[in-house]
């Protein structure tokens, strides 16, 4: 036994010592995609999407539309924010959709923007070089403080700070990066004076999320507004008339160098068919039993707005 | 359970059993090689063996996501670099395996060392025909978990982003996805049941003593 | 500053030390998974184990048991669990439970198993009944081997507990989890620290518990003990100071 501590003391001081010394690299042990992935060769655009079904579609919908006109594509599965826009940066990927609201935030913590055209002119202004937004369409998705029907009736709640008072009995569920991001937790704090008792870290927006809302599991969660749950499961969307969630519409992030005049014009050309009605039509077939592959919903789309 | 899912993606399937096999076996391989000098040493020197076999203890103890971790930092890798997790799991099945070795070399007969030396063998080739192979069963043994650990281990890798059968867990816990994690988990146990499978017959093989006995019971 | 020194930072930041996300709490709920987990394991796997050691009928199932049990991969059986039956408790203390039989099943059948024969053979021949046989002789000769087998147990249901954390549990793994998701290395990588922590404190403590729990008897080496039944070996067994069991139920110490 007294070797035994002896030889893990000894270790962990080689350890800390090795740790001192090395680690460090370009971003660290978290390099996230770029270890995956180095830059992408010239002619190719590699698509990337974030952990949730949408980014995936929309992702798949303009690597199908470059595709179906000649461009070489590749796709690639990331995560978070936080985990794909490194990425973008150093070229492991070049192109990935985004939404205008809370790609700013990410940007610039400190700004106020809320509105469609602000938050786009905002961005433009903040997006670093080498990398470049296209139109924004006018499909939007935003987060949301979303409870059960009866909850919402319970405390007669229609909007976010009708709920203010009652928050610190509720726990909380939405994605980990929630709790930290500008518009997330910190957010509704600060606008609606509503501190939850608890939170609990679930998925993005996803199944997990609205079961843990309908078996009350959480008794308010943060859910997409695009998602046909919202309906399907009887949940209700808060309203946010102080705008703690800026407008959120669907935005291409490109590299420059491979934003060709024809990049732009199929992207802009998908982008302006991409309504909010749209994303969530496409996000109810997505959800059916027999889970369709989101490049096969995507594809068909194409085909029946003639973008392919 | 949707069965028409699995044909279709057949490809992506594969793809990720593949690389599992990879993750898996590369650290079982390096792992023996590794630590059959040290389970060597440690039977040979008293002081070895005082250091080695709590190091690996305490290194097995360590949980490997742990260790998927933290090598980053200590490494100067990524976590994502497959590198990463083949030195993890290799570090596990040293620990592992060192003891077994150790074990398994000390319990060779002295009678039969004994009489290698009196016909003449030099100490390496003692070691590589007579005590090695003696040593053998127990170290299949050994193996055995090390590779059954492994093969579970890898996919816990997916919850940080690595590859292998674990993303049909993560992926289809993402989708709410039943058919992918179900395929995932038989993959998986079939994968395990396979190569432990195969590292019996393997001991069989290289043992022929064993089933020389084992027949000689029979007719006596 | 050096990623030692990062980390170092975020685990002795007060902040981190309060509230549903500090330390703490993430701590008792670890322990709440897995005490939760191995109860369980223990309620199934120390009677089934000692009733077919003793009896001595059934060893080749339950071994195959356990043996096909630990091939079943962790985080797939917890997402499983819990894409059937919501987030409860309940799939994580199955999923774990599932972790904690068969250590807990080789160890208890194992030593009741290697029980010196002429020991049994003794108490029968004092007119013990088979129940008295099993609780008052088999299995206090069984310790070494079960408490073996329930620090294999513990060290994998603790290891394991980090990942609950990504099917939205608590637990030391929140950190990793919530660390991965914000890109934050430091918080990550305190996380795995402090499960390692966790792990190494617990084995060190069952290794006391075994030394002081196990008669004095017991622990000199007996010159006729049985290899355990998993080993398929024709070796001629030879009896050493630190006699060891079949790496089978590796990590089980009779030390």
């Amino acid at each position: 036994m007294k070797r035994t501590l002896s030889v893990l003391a000894a270790a962990s001081v080689a350890v800390f010592t090795l740790v001192g010394c090395g680690g460090g690299g370009s971003g660290g042990p978290l390099g996230g995609a770029s270890s995956a992935a180095p830059a992408t060769p010239s002619g190719v655009i590699r698509v990337g999407s974030a952990n949730f079904t949408e980014s995936t579609l929309i992702a798949e919908i303009y690597a199908a539309a470059l595709g179906a006109k000649g461009v070489k594509v590749e796709r690639a599965s990331l995560g978070s924010r936080e985990t794909y826009f490194p990425a973008l940066k150093d070229g492991s990927i070049d192109l990935i959709p985004d939404y205008t609201g809370t790609l700013l935030q990410y940007l610039d913590k400190s700004a106020t923007q809320t509105s469609s055209e602000e938050v786009y002119a905002g961005l433009r202004k903040v997006i670093p070089a080498p990398l470049t937004v296209l139109d924004k369409a006018p499909g939007e998705d935003k987060d949301a403080v979303v409870v059960t029907k009866a909850l919402a009736q319970r405390y007669n709640a229609t909007s976010i700070a009708d709920l203010a008072p009652h928050c610190g009995e509720l726990v909380f569920g939405g994605p980990p990066e929630f709790q930290q991001r500008p518009d997330g937790i910190p957010g509704i704090q600060k606008t609606y004076n509503c501190a939850f008792k608890s939170y609990r870290s679930l998925d993005v927006g996803g199944p997990l999320t609205i079961k843990a809302l309908t078996d009350n599991t959480v008794q308010a969660a943060d859910v997409f507004t695009t998602d046909p749950s919202i309906e399907q499961q009887g949940l209700v969307a808060l309203a946010d008339p102080k705008n703690n969630f800026a407008a959120q519409n669907v935005v291409p992030v490109i590299n420059s160098a491979k934003a060709t005049d024809q990049v732009k014009q199929i992207l802009n050309a998908v982008g302006a068919k991409l309504t909010t009605q749209t994303l969530i039509d496409l996000n109810g077939k997505l959800n059916a039993p027999d889970k369709p592959d989101p490049a096969t919903v995507a594809k068909s789309w194409l085909g029946q707005n003639g973008l392919s | 359970m949707i069965w028409g899912w699995i044909p279709r993606n057949g490809a992506l399937i594969l793809g990720r059993l593949g690389e599992h096999v990879l993750l898996s076996l590369a650290p079982v391989l390096i792992g023996l090689v590794l630590a059959v000098p040290l389970g060597w040493l440690a039977n040979r020197s008293r002081v070895a063996r005082s250091i080695l076999i709590p190091t690996a203890g305490v290194l097995y103890t360590i949980p490997s996501l742990v260790l998927f971790i933290v090598l980053p930092g200590i490494l100067g890798t990524k976590i994502l670099n497959p590198i990463n997790v083949v030195v993890a799991l290799a570090v596990y099945t040293v620990a592992l395996l060192v003891r077994s070795v150790a074990d398994a070399l000390a319990a060779v007969p002295s009678m039969v060392v004994a009489a290698a030396t009196a016909m003449g063998f030099r100490p390496t080739r003692r070691f590589v025909s007579v005590e090695f192979p003696l040593s053998v069963p127990v170290l299949i043994a050994g193996l055995r978990v090390a590779t059954v650990s492994n093969i579970s281990l890898v996919s816990i890798g997916a919850v940080i982003g690595l590859g292998g059968l674990g993303s049909l867990f993560t992926d289809g816990y993402q989708r709410n996805f039943l058919t992918e994690v179900i395929t995932g988990i038989v993959l998986s146990v079939l994968l395990a049941l396979l190569a432990d499978a195969v590292l019996l017959t393997l001991g069989r093989l290289v043992t022929p003593w064993s089933r020389a006995d084992a027949s000689a019971g029979k007719s006596a | 500053m050096s990623i030692f020194g990062a980390v170092l930072a975020w685990l002795v930041d007060p902040s981190h030390w309060v509230g549903y996300a500090g330390i703490p709490t993430r701590l008792l709920e670890h322990l709440y998974y897995s005490g939760s987990a191995l109860l369980v394991g223990i309620v199934i796997a120390v009677p089934l184990g000692a009733l077919v050691g003793h009896t001595g009928r059934g060893g080749f199932f339950v071994v195959g048991f356990a043996n096909g049990l630990r091939s079943l991969p962790d985080l797939g059986l917890l997402i499983l669990l819990v894409l059937l039956v919501g987030i409860g408790l309940l799939p994580v203390v199955v999923a774990l439970a599932v972790l904690a039989v068969p250590p807990l099943l080789a160890g208890t059948y194992a030593g009741v198993r290697n029980v010196d024969r002429s020991v049994v053979d003794a108490a029968r021949g004092m007119g013990m009944r088979e129940r008295d046989v099993l609780l008052r002789v088999e299995l206090p000769n069984a310790l070494p081997l079960l408490l073996g087998g329930l620090r294999a147990a513990t060290l994998q249901v603790v290891a394991t507990a980090a990942i609950a954390a990504y099917v939205s549990f608590g637990g030391f793994g929140r950190y990793i989890i919530d660390g991965l998701s914000v890109q934050d290395y430091p918080q990550m990588a305190s996380g795995a620290i402090l499960v390692a922590v966790l792990a190494l404190i617990i084995e060190a403590a069952l290794a006391g518990v075994q030394r002081a729990v196990v008669s004095p008897g017991l622990r000199a080496p007996s010159g006729r003990t049985r290899p355990p039944p998993e080993l398929d070996t024709k070796l001629p067994h030879t009896p050493k100071a630190d006699d060891r069991p079949a790496p089978e139920m590796a990590g089980v110490n009779p030390s």
